[in-house]
């Protein structure tokens, strides 16, 4: 199979700056989903959590980094304040009045909005019934190409 | 003037429910255009109407007349507009107003951010590949734009389908279509109305990079297989106990990715001059009338100045 990707065909070390850290979820869940998911959990928490906490609330599919960078650009943005517990942070939302929060939460998943719409993905997520769809509509298709090369 | 007025404020109402069914029977090149243009066009026509309704109320009040050093009377000899019609057309302008701005920061601070993101990634090309399970892949615009695709999403693409991929981003590298769903965006946050019309350019500029991939490729079946095969891959592992995404395409007939498909499985729609013209003149006329009651306000006042 010839090489069609121009420049270095390796895998590129893409996770400089937590770049990739956001991409390494397993599932296609936009980022601002990811960030109102961990607020969510905090907030129900009632008591600071450190990441391994967080990442076991919501069920353990998250990669361990990928938790830690929603937390750290979560305090970075203001929403969460932290301290050190022996070796690492435990986050709680910052005591606030309840509706500044929500504001501020509100804006900052609509940043994020605003950055997933920038980017041009190839393809969009799936509904239940697109999946089922897509499937009839290429039928025998899919399962006869042999991948080449 | 009273007429003319309204015709900006019901167009917009139009073309949200054209929108759709126009896109699907031309070109997507040219429905990106055509609507991107129109969306800008009836944002502000409309915009302008709003701006007429709630000033041509003011004028006629009667402190106005003084400060302006302005006949009063020929002021009150205008079309009247009713207190509450001018009092929520004012209303409706402000709350645009603030709608852009809020938008416009938002949306050039996400593509600054993007820029950034473009620029530091590591090596040379322009596409660059990341090492992730996921299937994913996606342009970043930039100075120079850059492809990110991941692993997984190389993986989950036989042979052939790879070279749709990277012909369809690179398509949005090369078109910056970055560019017109942000304008159409603005657009519609200056009127909701225009919504719908936003959702279909983002739809156009899909459909437009997948038919260049199929230009490119020369084979539309294999474009379509791509674009199933990689929304698959991209669904293969659904979330467990996640949160709720937002329900995209569950609500009326099928979502973009099948959509996508089918336009793929059957020859690309061709030139159609009458719906272009069509939509031209009706933006125009849009367009014109908000022209025609700035115009009429524009000689009101002045005549009034002459009178003092």
């Amino acid at each position: 199979m010839a090489p069609m990707l121009d420049g270095p065909d390796q895998a590129a070390q893409a996770a400089q700056g937590g770049f990739d850290a956001e991409r390494a979820a397993h599932h296609r869940r936009a980022a601002g989903q990811l960030e109102a998911a961990v607020l969510a959990e905090l907030q129900q928490a009632g008591s600071a959590l450190s990441p391994g906490e967080v990442r076991e609330r919501l069920g353990g599919d998250l990669a361990y980094t990928t938790v830690v960078t929603i937390l750290s650009r979560l305090h970075a943005k203001g929403l969460l304040s932290r301290q050190k517990a022996g070796r690492v942070y435990r986050y709680a939302p910052v005591a606030d009045q309840p509706g500044l929060a929500a504001r501020r939460m509100a804006r900052v998943l609509d940043e994020e909005a605003d950055r997933e719409a920038v980017l041009a993905r190839f393809v969009s997520s799936l509904s239940d019934r697109d999946e089922e769809l897509l499937r009839k509509m290429l039928g025998q298709d899919l399962g006869d190409q042999e991948r080449e090369g | 003037m009273e007429l003319a007025v309204y015709v900006p404020l019901l167009v917009p109402a139009l073309a949200a429910l054209a929108a759709r069914p126009l896109a699907a029977r031309l070109p997507p090149a040219v429905a990106a255009w055509l609507l991107t243009a129109s969306a800008l066009a009836l944002a502000l026509a409309s915009s302008a109407a709003l701006g007429v309704l709630a000033l041509s109320a003011v004028i006629r009040i009667r402190f106005i007349d003084a400060v302006g050093h302005l006949s009063g009377d020929v002021l009150r000899s205008g079309d009247a507009v009713s207190i509450p019609v001018a009092v929520l057309a004012g209303g409706l302008l402000a709350l645009a107003a603030g709608a852009v701005g809020l938008a416009l920061r938002r949306r050039v601070a996400a593509i600054a951010a993007a820029h950034r993101r473009a620029r530091t990634l590591p090596g040379t090309g322009q596409v660059v590949v990341t090492e992730d399970d996921t299937a994913d892949a996606y342009t970043l615009p930039g100075r120079p734009a850059r492809v990110v695709i991941t692993r997984g999403m190389l993986e989950a693409l036989a042979g052939r389908e790879r070279d749709v991929l990277l012909a369809h981003e690179r398509a949005h590298a090369r078109g910056s279509h970055y560019l017109f769903t942000s304008a159409a965006r603005l657009a519609a946050a200056a009127n909701p109305l225009l919504r719908p019309v936003a959702a279909e350019v983002g739809y156009a500029v899909e459909r437009w990079a997948d038919e260049r991939a199929a230009a490119e490729t020369g084979d539309r079946a294999l474009t379509a297989r791509a674009i199933a095969r990689a929304a698959l891959a991209t669904s293969a592992r659904p979330p467990a106990g996640a949160p709720l995404a937002p329900a995209l395409g569950i609500a009326r007939g099928a979502g973009p990715v099948p959509r996508r498909v089918a336009a793929m499985l059957v020859p690309p729609p061709g030139r159609s001059p009458l719906l272009l013209s069509a939509t031209v003149l009706l933006v125009a006329a849009s367009a014109w009338a908000a022209l025609l009651a700035g115009l009429d306000l524009h000689q009101l006042i002045e005549l009034a100045q002459a009178q003092r």
